[in-house]
Formats: structure tokens, C-alpha cells, sequence
């Protein structure tokens, strides 16, 4: 079984990949819309640099939505989710490898971009490093929850918005743990560091692995309603 | 079939599972129910436009409050019949429960958005600001995108039976709200008042204040059984007339 699971992982991985867009287009779309920001608000760095740890956290949120319904589409219109629900490899393990791998091959180039958009932002010098700690610590949950948002729109044609507005409420709890662990308790223009944003970012990481659980068998269950 | 008296427990349940028998059942019960919902809104409307007196900070505004905790309670509860009978779909099977999650969802967020805007209309005159970003109200607006999702999926997947399955786990995965919002108040600091009526220690609320509130609240769930038991009869023909057209098609 954990060769099954060793072998999804590296299936989907090498297919994002390979085929591409995924990683690559979050990326662009993270760097588009931290650029349409400061056009937005107008170039006061002071005021920039304020807001931001909330508005990566924000652009952050939209680029990993976009990407969601990669997750099951091209395996559900080729048959291979079929195949999946039969094999050997329980359901709600293959939903997480799925949501693991979409992890590597998304969040974890969008948290590696993090650090070079925040220089647009004007982020404050200390701020980087929460700020990194609490993206690495987030954008799990971001994708196991988005699991279930794609599993449950699979069989709609162009669902993806769906997905992202069924999704989005869930990441709320992320967002606002994420803000508070990037700068202090969430208040604009704090001290990074300080006990509130390290219980946020001890909430944030209770988010992340109760989603490791709460993602995979929703998931499986939602496939389990679509495909039956 | 057995009369209904003849039936053990677990029977009763599945034979309250036939469409047929829910159908004669709310048709004797809707009448009764309704005017017991009406007498019960238009005392407690009396109750607490006339005789319910004038608070000693808020003076009139006060008033708003026999709609406004209401309607949020019944929001609340709105979402627990509907993640009560996802879960009873998905559990047991039970062919009725996801019509009466589908029949619940437009009523509740129906309370979800009566339960924002009055909060905003009582938040005007009593804290200057139509609307702040504590706990309790952003719990209540992601409430109300809740619905609004859960609703979305019911009208985008185009089969019931699948939709409803896909909706159950929607609406079992989001019940987390429930809880989250009722003790918002205990656990962020907010502006929204903590709790007055549901609380340890027994409700702090005067007595002239509390009996219209609790009329207005009965009123308004009998008016949401009223709205749920029709929505389910009409879900139920609607249904029907699907298979029927469905076979007409197919010739």
C-alpha cells in the first residue's frame, strides 16, 4: 500500500510536471496579482508594506483556488478515477497522495515565491521569515481542503468556480490564522514574533492537520457520491 | 400495508420513508401547523412591538432584537436540520433526507441574511458602524456563503440523487461552523455582546424581555417547519415530474 501510495504521488507529480501549467501558472497568476496591487492602491510604500503580509496571504489564497480542479478532471474524463476507486489503493489514501502531490507541485512553489513578491510589497525585513513559516505551515491545508471542493464539482463540466466558491469558506480559518502568524495577531503594521502570531501559527498548523484528515475523507466521499 | 400502529420502531422509519405517506402526512399536518405559526407571530409581533418594555440604554432599538436573535437562531438551527439530514442520507440511506436538506438550505439562508441585515440595522444606531469584522459576524457571513455554495452544488449537478449525496458531504464538512459560531463570542474578543439566553448560569436576560423573545423564536421555527414541510412537498412532485417527463422522452 505504501508503494501504491509512493507510486500516485509520483504519478501526479511527474505529470504536473511534464504537462505543466499548474505550478508554473499559480506562480504567474501569484506575481500578476501582487503587481495589480500597488496599481490598485497607489505606490505608498509605507502603506504597502502594511498590508503586505494579508495581501499575499490573499493572492496566495486566489492563485491556489485556480489550480484546484486539476486535481480530478483530466483523471475523471480519461477514466483512470474509475480505475483508481477500484484498485487496491484505498480512496481516501489516494485522494491524499493527490492532494499531496498538488502540494509540491503548487503550494510549495508559490510559498518560494513568497519571499520575492513580498520584496514588491515593501515587507518588512523581519517579516520574512514568519511569514515563510506560516506559508509552509498553511498551504497544506489549502490543498487537502481544496480536495474536497474539486471532488465534489469532478463531474461538472467547468466547475472549477464552483469548486472555488464551495472551497473558500473553509480557507477563511487559513487566511486569518496565516495573516495573524505573518504579523502580529493580524494587526497592521505590528512586530512579527510576538505571542500572538505564534498562537496563530499554532492554530494555523491545527488547521493544516486536521484538513490532513478532514480532506481526504470528505474527498473520497464526495468522489464516492459523483462516480457512483 | 400494515397499519402504522402494527409497525416496531425501525419500521415506522422506513415506512416514513415512502414519499406517499410523507405526502398525506404533511397534508393533514400543514393546516394546523400554519395557524399555530401565524397566532404564535402575530403574539409574539404584539408581544414585542407593545408590551415588552423599552431598554434602559437603547431606549426603542431594542425592538429590533425580537427579530434579530431569532432570526440568527433559526439560522443556526436551519443548518442543523440540514447537516442532520445529510447525515442521516448518508448513514442510513433514508430516501426523504436529502429532499428536507435541499428544503431547508433557501429558508435558512433566507434567516442567515435576515439575521446580517437586522444586525446591521440595530448596529447602526447602538455602535455607529453598519458592520465590523469580530468573530460573530464573520462567522455568520461564512454561514451565509455556506448556504450559498451548498445551494450552487444542488442546481449544478444535474441528477438528484448524485446531487444530493455531493451536498451531504458539503453540508456534514461545513457543520464545523455551527459550534464556531455560537461560541465566537467566548473565545475572540468581539464586539457583537456574548450570550445572554444560551448560557451557563441561565439566561441574563430581564423577564418582560426574555417571554417575547422566546414567542418570536417559536413562532419563527414553526414558520420554518411550515416553509420546510412545503418545500419538501414540492421537491417531491417536482421530482416526479422529472421521471415523468424523463419516460415520456425515452418513448
Amino acid at each position: 500500500m505504501v508503494r501504491a501510495f509512493m507510486a500516485l504521488i509520483r504519478r501526479d507529480t511527474g505529470l504536473a510536471v511534464r504537462v505543466g501549467g499548474g505550478g508554473g501558472m499559480a506562480v504567474f497568476f501569484f506575481l500578476v496579482v501582487v503587481t495589480v496591487v500597488p496599481l490598485g492602491i497607489g505606490p505608498n510604500l509605507k502603506l504597502l508594506g502594511q498590508i503586505a503580509p494579508g495581501m499575499l496571504w490573499v493572492a496566495l489564497l486566489l492563485s491556489a483556488l485556480l489550480t484546484l480542479d486539476r486535481l480530478f478532471q483530466a483523471d475523471f474524463e480519461d477514466g483512470s478515477l474509475d480505475l483508481l476507486m477500484m484498485g487496491g489503493l484505498p480512496l481516501e489514501l489516494a485522494v491524499a497522495a493527490k492532494a499531496l502531490s498538488h502540494w509540491l507541485t503548487t503550494g510549495l512553489p508559490l510559498v518560494i515565491a513568497a519571499p520575492l513578491l513580498a520584496l514588491l510589497l515593501n515587507l518588512d525585513a523581519a517579516a520574512f521569515p514568519p511569514l515563510i513559516t506560516a506559508m509552509l505551515a498553511g498551504t497544506p491545508a489549502l490543498s487537502f481542503l481544496g480536495a474536497v471542493g474539486a471532488a465534489l464539482t469532478v463531474s461538472v463540466r467547468r466547475g472549477g468556480l464552483l469548486a472555488s466558491l464551495l472551497v473558500l469558506p473553509f480557507y477563511i480559518p487559513v487566511l486569518i490564522f496565516g495573516v495573524g502568524a505573518a504579523s502580529a495577531a493580524g494587526m497592521v503594521g505590528g512586530d512579527p514574533g510576538t505571542a500572538a502570531a505564534h498562537q496563530s501559527l499554532l492554530l494555523l498548523g491545527a488547521v493544516t492537520l486536521a484538513s490532513l484528515v478532514v480532506g481526504p475523507v470528505a474527498g473520497a466521499a464526495a468522489l464516492r457520491a459523483n462516480l457512483r | 400495508m400494515k397499519a402504522m400502529s402494527e409497525l416496531t420502531a425501525s419500521q415506522k422509519f422506513h415506512a416514513f420513508a415512502n414519499p406517499a405517506r410523507f405526502m398525506a402526512l404533511s397534508d393533514k399536518l400543514l393546516p394546523p401547523l400554519g395557524l399555530l405559526a401565524a397566532v404564535c407571530l402575530a403574539a409574539g409581533v404584539y408581544l414585542s412591538l407593545f408590551v415588552s418594555p423599552p431598554d434602559y440604554q437603547q431606549g426603542e432599538t431594542v425592538r429590533i432584537m425580537y427579530v434579530h436573535v431569532p432570526s440568527a437562531w433559526l439560522a443556526m438551527f436551519g443548518y442543523m436540520v440540514m447537516a442532520g439530514a445529510s447525515a442521516t442520507g448518508l448513514i442510513f440511506r433514508h430516501p426523504l433526507s436529502d429532499v428536507c436538506a435541499k428544503a431547508a438550505a433557501p429558508a435558512g439562508a433566507a434567516f442567515t441574511f435576515l439575521a446580517l441585515v437586522t444586525g446591521a440595522l440595530w448596529g447602526e444606531p447602538m455602535w455607529g458602524t453598519w458592520w465590523v469584522w469580530d468573530a460573530r459576524l464573520t462567522s455568520m457571513l461564512i454561514l451565509f456563503f455556506l448556504y450559498l455554495g451548498y445551494m450552487a452544488l444542488w442546481a449544478t449537478i444535474e441528477e438528484p440523487a448524485r446531487a444530493g449525496r455531493a451536498a451531504a458531504v458539503l453540508a456534514l464538512v461545513g457543520s464545523i461552523n455551527v459550534p464556531i459560531i455560537h461560541y465566537s463570542v467566548e473565545w475572540w474578543n468581539t464586539l457583537h455582546q456574548p450570550a445572554s439566553v444560551f448560557r451557563i448560569g441561565g439566561p441574563s436576560i430581564a423577564g418582560p424581555m426574555l417571554a417575547p423573545l422566546l414567542v418570536m423564536a417559536t413562532g419563527f421555527t414553526l414558520f420554518f417547519i411550515v416553509v420546510l414541510l412545503v418545500r419538501m412537498r414540492a421537491e417531491i412532485l417536482r421530482r416526479r415530474v422529472r421521471v415523468l417527463r424523463l419516460a415520456r422522452a425515452e418513448g
